[in-house]
C-alpha cells in the first residue's frame, strides 16, 4: 500500500522541520517528504490545510485489561487512542491482576495487534501484585514486551524493598516509572490547602510529593537506577527535579493534561469529574508545571486516560474514583498549552511526540530511531490534524467508554482547539475522520 | 472555567437547599435569623403547631448516625406540620449496597418534598441537591468535615440573641477544627455577619496553620486564644481522636485546652459559653463552666428547633 498524504504543513518537532510538503508513504515507512510528483499512490490523502505531524506517544494510558472489562474495554480505548491521533501508548500495570506475569503481558500485547494498529508497550509492574514486597521476574517480562517497571499509584512503603527493586532494575538497565507520592501522607482526596481546608476534603501535602522525590533520588545515587517520575504535581517537586537533573541523575518525568490545564479551585462544588490522581494543585503549582515543560525538565505530556464509570463517579467527591478519560484529548490539550504559553506548535507537539519517545528510550528497539519523528526511511506513524478547528467537548461523542472529563465543554465553557482528521501507524489508516 | 451558581440559590437569588453556610448573603442569613425569631414564641404556645408545611413529607435520611440532630430537625417539621420520615440508613440499605443516588431516587418516587441529609463524606449533599427532583428540598444536617449549616445558624442566633452586635465582637472557637464541619460553618457565618475577629484556638495537630486561609487567627496558646473573647465555643472531642497521633491522651487535651473556671477568666467578663453537644464533662469544658452563669448551652438546643423551623418553612416557599 502506497499512500500520499499531500500538500500539509509537515511539522517535525524533533528537527525543527516545519514546511509544506508532501510526505510519501510505502511499505510502512515514510519514503519522501518534499515535492513528490510520480509516486504512483493507492491513496492519496489531501492535507491542504492541515497539519502533518508524527503520530502521538501517549506515557500513560489506562485501558481496563485485564479486569475491569466495564469501564473501558480494550477495542473501545484503542479506537480512542486512534481518534486522538495516538500512535503508541504506554499503559501501567495496575491492571486487575496488576501485569506481573509474562502470559499476562503476551496475551495484552497480542489481543491490542488483533484490534488495532496502535502499537501497545505495556510497563510492567515492579513488584508482584504491586504489593511492595516481592520483585517480579523483570528479565522475563522484558522479553514479554514491557518497556519498564512500574507501581503505578501504589507507593511502596518499604524503603529497603524500593532500593532492592532499584538496585535489580538498574543491573539490567530497566527504567523505573515512579509516582512520586509518600504512601503515609498521600491518603488525602484533594491537594492540602485553602480549597480543601473550606469544603473538608482530606488534604495531600506537598511534602508527600517532595519527601518521596527525596528518597528517591538518594536511592538513585546509591543505586544508578534509570527513573522516568509521573505525573510531578507542584512547584516544589518541579525544583527538586530541575536541580535532580542538572546534577546528572538519569532522570526523565511527565505531566498530565489535567495538572497542566486545572487547579483545586476547579473543583467548585465538590465536581466529582475533578477527584483526580495526582489531586489538583494550586495555581503556583500549575504554573510551575507548564513552565517545566516548556523549558524540557519536564519531558513528556501524557493523557493520564483512566476511564471511569457513572456508578464510579455519581458519589460524593471523596468516595468517587479518581481518573478521567484523555486519549481523545491530548492533542487539543497540548495545542492549548502551546497557545497559551506562546511556545507554539511545535514546541507543544514535542512533548507528545519525540518527548516521549526520549523517555522509552532503547526499550523501543528498531523504533526508537524514528518513531516520534518524520523522517526519511522512518516508520509511518502520522497524525494529521486541523489546526484551525475548535471543537466543543460533549462527552457522547468520545469513543472511549470513559465519558467523565474536566474539560467538558459543559464545565468549562472553553472550546478546544485541533482536530485529527487522520491516524495512521506503520503506514496503514488507523484512524479517519468522516468528512466534513 | 465557569463560575457556577452557587447551587443552593435559584435565579432570583431565594435559597431552595441549605447546603452550606458559605457563599450565602448576609441579607439570607438575617432573614432566617428573624424568621427563626418568629417561630420561638411557637415553642411556648400550648399547642406547638402552625401549618406552614402542612401536607408535606420530610425525610430524614441519617448516612450517619445520630439521636440529637435528627430529633431536634423531628420536632421542628412537625413544629410546622409537616409528615415526617426517619430512615435510618446507616443500617438499611446502604448496608444492602444501594448506592447513595438509588436511595435517593427511590425515596423521591415516594413523594418526598424535603430531605434532611447527614452523611460522613464532605459534599454529600450536593450530589443529592443535584440529582434530586426539582421541586425537592435539601437541608444539610452535617457533612463529613464540610458544613453543618443549621448548628452554624443557631449559633449564630445565640450569639445575636446575647451580644446582639456582631460587629465588635472577639470569638474563640476551641478544640478540633480540623475536623470539624461546626467549626467551618460557625466561622463562615461570623464571617458573613462582620465579627470583628474569629480565633481557633487548639494544638497544631488540630489546628493547622492553613486554617489562617478561612480568615481566622490561629492561636495554639488557650490563654491567648480567649484573651477579652465574647464568645467562647467549644468544640466536641470526638472519641476517636482522643487518642493516637491527633493527640496523647483526653486528660492531656484536657490539661492545655479544658475550659476550666479559671482559664475562662481571661475572657470578658460577661462572656458566653457555647458549645454544640453533646458534651465531654472534663475534656473540653470542665461541670463548673458548662453548667455555671456563662454557659449558653442549654438555650442553644432551644433556639435549635426554632432556627432549624426558620430554614425549613423559607426553603420550602422557593421555587427552583
Amino acid at each position: 500500500m502506497k499512500i500520499l498524504i499531500r500538500s500539509g504543513r509537515v511539522i517535525d518537532p524533533a528537527s525543527g522541520r516545519d514546511e509544506r510538503a508532501d510526505l510519501a508513504i510505502a511499505s510502512g515507512r515514510i519514503v519522501a517528504i518534499g515535492q513528490v510528483a510520480d509516486f504512483g499512490a493507492d491513496r492519496e490523502i489531501d492535507a491542504a490545510g492541515l497539519v502533518v505531524a508524527p503520530g502521538l506517544v501517549d506515557l500513560a494510558a489506562r485501558l481496563r485489561e485485564p479486569g475491569r472489562k466495564h469501564q473501558g474495554m480494550l477495542e473501545s480505548e484503542l479506537q480512542a487512542a486512534a481518534a486522538g491521533g495516538i500512535t503508541s501508548l504506554v499503559c501501567p500495570p495496575d491492571t486487575e491482576p496488576a501485569l506481573d506475569e509474562p502470559g499476562l503481558v503476551e496475551m495484552l500485547k497480542f489481543r491490542a495487534r488483533k484490534l488495532s494498529r496502535c502499537r501497545l508497550f505495556p510497563l510492567g509492574a515492579l513488584t508482584r501484585g504491586l504489593a511492595g514486597e516481592v520483585l517480579t521476574e523483570m528479565a522475563e517480562l522484558t522479553e514479554a514486551g514491557c518497556v519498564g517497571f512500574s507501581q503505578a499509584d501504589t507507593a511502596i512503603r518499604d524503603t529497603l524493598v524500593l532500593q532492592r527493586a532499584l538496585q535489580y532494575a538498574a543491573t539490567f538497565g530497566y527504567a523505573v516509572w515512579l509516582r512520586p507520592q509518600d504512601a503515609w501522607l498521600g491518603k488525602g482526596v484533594a491537594a492540602s490547602g485553602a480549597l480543601a481546608t473550606r469544603l473538608g476534603l482530606s488534604g495531600v501535602p506537598v511534602a508527600a510529593e517532595t519527601i518521596a522525590l527525596h528518597t528517591l533520588f538518594e536511592l538513585m545515587r546509591i543505586t544508578g537506577a534509570r527513573v522516568h517520575l509521573c505525573r510531578l504535581s507542584s512547584a516544589a517537586g518541579v525544583a527538586l527535579l530541575r536541580t535532580a537533573k542538572a546534577e546528572g541523575l538519569p532522570l526523565t518525568a511527565d505531566v498530565s493534561i489535567n495538572s497542566l490545564h486545572l487547579s483545586d479551585v476547579d473543583i467548585g462544588y465538590f465536581n466529582a469529574d475533578m477527584r483526580l490522581t495526582p489531586p489538583l494543585r494550586q495555581g503556583k503549582d500549575r504554573d510551575a508545571l507548564r513552565a517545566a515543560l516548556a523549558d524540557g525538565t519536564i519531558d513528556a505530556l501524557v493523557s493520564d486516560h483512566n476511564p471511569v464509570d457513572d456508578d464510579a463517579k455519581t458519589l460524593p467527591f471523596g468516595e468517587a474514583e479518581p481518573g478521567a478519560t484523555g486519549l481523545e484529548l491530548l492533542l487539543s490539550l497540548a495545542l492549548k498549552w502551546g497557545e497559551d504559553s506562546g511556545v507554539g506548535l511545535g514546541q507543544a507537539l514535542a512533548r507528545v511526540t519525540c518527548g516521549p519517545v526520549g523517555v522509552l528510550g532503547e526499550a523501543l528497539g528498531s523504533l526508537a530511531a524514528s518513531a516520534g519523528r518524520l523522517v526519511e526511511g522512518g516508520v509511518a506513524d502520522v497524525c494529521v490534524f486541523d489546526p484551525e478547528a475548535a471543537w466543543r467537548l460533549e462527552p457522547g461523542m468520545l469513543k472511549s467508554q470513559g465519558k467523565h472529563t474536566p474539560f467538558s465543554f459543559a464545565s468549562t465553557g472553553m472550546a478546544l482547539p485541533g482536530r485529527v482528521r487522520a491516524t495512521l501507524v506503520a503506514g496503514t489508516v488507523a484512524y479517519e475522520a468522516s468528512p466534513v | 472555567m465557569l463560575s457556577r451558581r452557587n447551587p443552593q440559590l435559584n435565579a432570583h437569588g431565594e435559597l431552595i437547599h441549605l447546603l452550606s453556610i458559605e457563599g450565602l448573603p448576609k441579607a439570607v442569613l438575617t432573614q432566617i435569623l428573624d424568621t427563626a425569631g418568629t417561630f420561638l414564641s411557637v415553642n411556648d404556645r400550648e399547642v406547638k403547631k402552625v401549618p406552614l408545611l402542612r401536607g408535606k413529607s420530610v425525610f430524614n435520611l441519617f448516612f450517619e448516625n445520630s439521636t440529637r440532630t435528627r430529633t431536634t430537625f423531628e420536632i421542628a417539621a412537625k413544629r410546622l406540620s409537616a409528615d415526617v420520615i426517619n430512615l435510618d440508613i446507616a443500617r438499611s440499605s446502604a448496608a444492602k449496597g444501594e448506592s447513595l443516588l438509588d436511595t435517593i431516587a427511590n425515596l423521591s418516587a415516594m413523594h418526598a418534598d424535603m430531605f434532611v441529609v447527614r452523611h460522613s463524606e464532605s459534599g454529600a449533599p450536593y450530589l443529592i441537591a443535584q440529582h434530586c427532583a426539582p421541586h425537592v428540598h435539601v437541608v444539610n444536617a452535617g457533612d463529613g468535615r464540610h458544613a453543618h449549616p443549621t448548628q452554624g445558624l443557631l449559633d449564630m442566633y445565640t450569639i445575636r440573641h446575647y451580644k446582639q452586635d456582631f460587629s465588635s465582637l472577639v470569638v474563640a472557637i476551641v478544640g478540633d477544627i480540623v475536623h470539624s464541619r461546626v467549626a467551618r460553618s460557625d466561622i463562615h457565618a461570623l464571617s458573613t455577619l462582620g465579627a470583628a475577629e474569629i480565633r481557633a484556638v487548639g494544638p497544631k495537630t488540630l489546628v493547622p496553620g492553613d486554617l489562617r486561609e478561612m480568615g481566622v487567627r490561629v492561636c495554639h496558646d488557650m490563654a491567648e486564644g480567649l484573651r477579652d473573647a465574647d464568645v467562647v465555643i467549644m468544640l466536641r472531642l470526638q472519641n476517636e481522636r482522643m487518642s493516637g497521633a491527633m493527640l496523647p491522651s483526653a486528660a492531656e487535651f484536657a490539661k492545655s485546652y479544658g475550659l476550666t473556671p479559671e482559664k475562662l477568666k481571661g475572657a470578658k467578663s460577661d462572656a458566653i459559653v457555647m458549645h454544640p453537644g453533646p458534651i465531654n464533662r472534663g475534656v473540653e469544658i470542665d461541670s463548673a463552666v458548662a453548667d455555671g452563669a456563662h454557659s449558653v448551652i442549654l438555650p442553644q438546643v432551644t433556639f435549635g428547633i426554632a432556627v432549624r423551623m426558620a430554614v425549613m418553612s423559607i426553603i420550602a416557599g422557593n421555587e427552583a
